[in-house]
């Protein structure tokens, strides 16, 4: 089975997103291909043979690109953020995860809900809807720290046809933006409206979300998540 | 319980070594507390050795997998069964 192989990927572009995450663009020959919202585990192999292996998710529907957080004293990635430069080389097996996924085969309206890095799968499925030409409409609630913790900026702040951008900003908002800084609130998902619900954050934050959604009335059974640990390394 | 899990989707790449399909898309039934849902739906903790997988309802072990160098070991005592998709023709 081709997802279980770990390939080679060479590291070809990068892009900054902001002071502390960056998006890497990788060549992986015999690449199979993936769904938007799928991820990949990375393993890199330091010279005495350790190991360390991380799961990320891939940011974009076509080719292997990874949206990268840095943790400050993490393992693996200071080295992704910083220090890789294109020609570097790195392990990677997947895609994996065929449930937390968008198709763009629908019309079903969709309500994403980021917290800080969980909006990397949730972008995957933006960009997913774009180069499909889909019609879904699609809503992104994206609670952020700060305006420098925000992703994807040229594409978020002016987004596309048929997708809400609401930018719920936790500690410090941009001068003249309309929603005082705090924590999310039904207020920012609601109002209710019938919808395929895909949350994405740290633990804490996606216990909260998934419990607003179902409070405004969203069946359980249509909100999916995918938490990572506290600190994403 | 500490709050400190992931979601079973973690799962999708450790299992994808052992099965052809991808099981965390499968739908499962807690044999503790009936719970029926996703694979993809269990809190998982990874900070033991190895990946424990907890029902979200009765926080009942379904699933443990420990790789060692040379072997998995996958134990699925807590699932009554799973229904793995395997997609149309």
């Amino acid at each position: 089975m081709p997802m279980t192989k770990w390939r080679v990927a060479r590291l070809v572009k990068v892009r900054d997103e902001n002071p502390t995450a960056r998006t890497l663009v990788f060549d992986v020959p015999g690449w199979p291909g993936h769904v938007a919202g799928q991820h990949v585990d990375v393993r890199l192999t330091a010279e005495d043979g350790y190991t360390a292996r991380r799961s990320y998710s891939l940011a974009a529907p076509e080719g292997v690109e990874l949206t990268v957080q840095r943790v400050e004293d993490g393992e693996v990635s200071p080295y992704l953020t910083q220090d890789m430069e294109p020609g570097d080389e790195l392990e990677l097996r997947g895609p994996v995860g065929g449930w937390f996924v968008w198709r763009p085969d629908g019309t079903t309206p969709v309500l994403l809900v980021a917290g800080g890095a969980g909006i990397v799968p949730l972008m995957a499925m933006i960009r997913a809807r774009r180069a499909a030409g889909s019609g879904a409409p699609f809503r992104l609630v994206y609670a952020l720290r700060s305006p420098g913790q925000l992703y994807y900026a040229d594409e978020l702040l002016s987004p596309d046809p048929g997708v809400a951008v609401t930018l719920a900003y936790t500690r410090s908002a941009p001068e003249g933006h309309a929603r005082p800084p705090g924590r999310l609130t039904a207020a920012d998902l609601g109002p209710y409206g019938e919808a395929d619900c895909y949350v994405c954050g740290p633990t804490g934050f996606v216990e909260a979300a998934a419990t607003l959604l179902v409070e405004l009335g969203h069946d359980p059974a249509r909100i999916k998540t995918e938490r990572f640990g506290p600190t994403g390394e | 319980m500490s709050a400190d899990y992931l979601d079973g989707n973690a799962l999708a790449g450790p299992l994808a070594e052992i099965f052809a399909t991808d099981v965390s898309a499968a739908v499962g039934r807690c044999a503790s507390c009936g719970l029926t849902g996703p694979v993809a739906s269990l809190r998982v903790y990874s900070r033991a050795p190895g990946l424990v997988a907890r029902c979200p309802g009765c926080e009942e072990v379904v699933l443990r997998l420990v790789r060692s160098p040379d072997a998995a070991w996958l134990d699925l005592r807590g699932a009554v069964c799973l229904r793995i998709p395997l997609g149309g023709p």
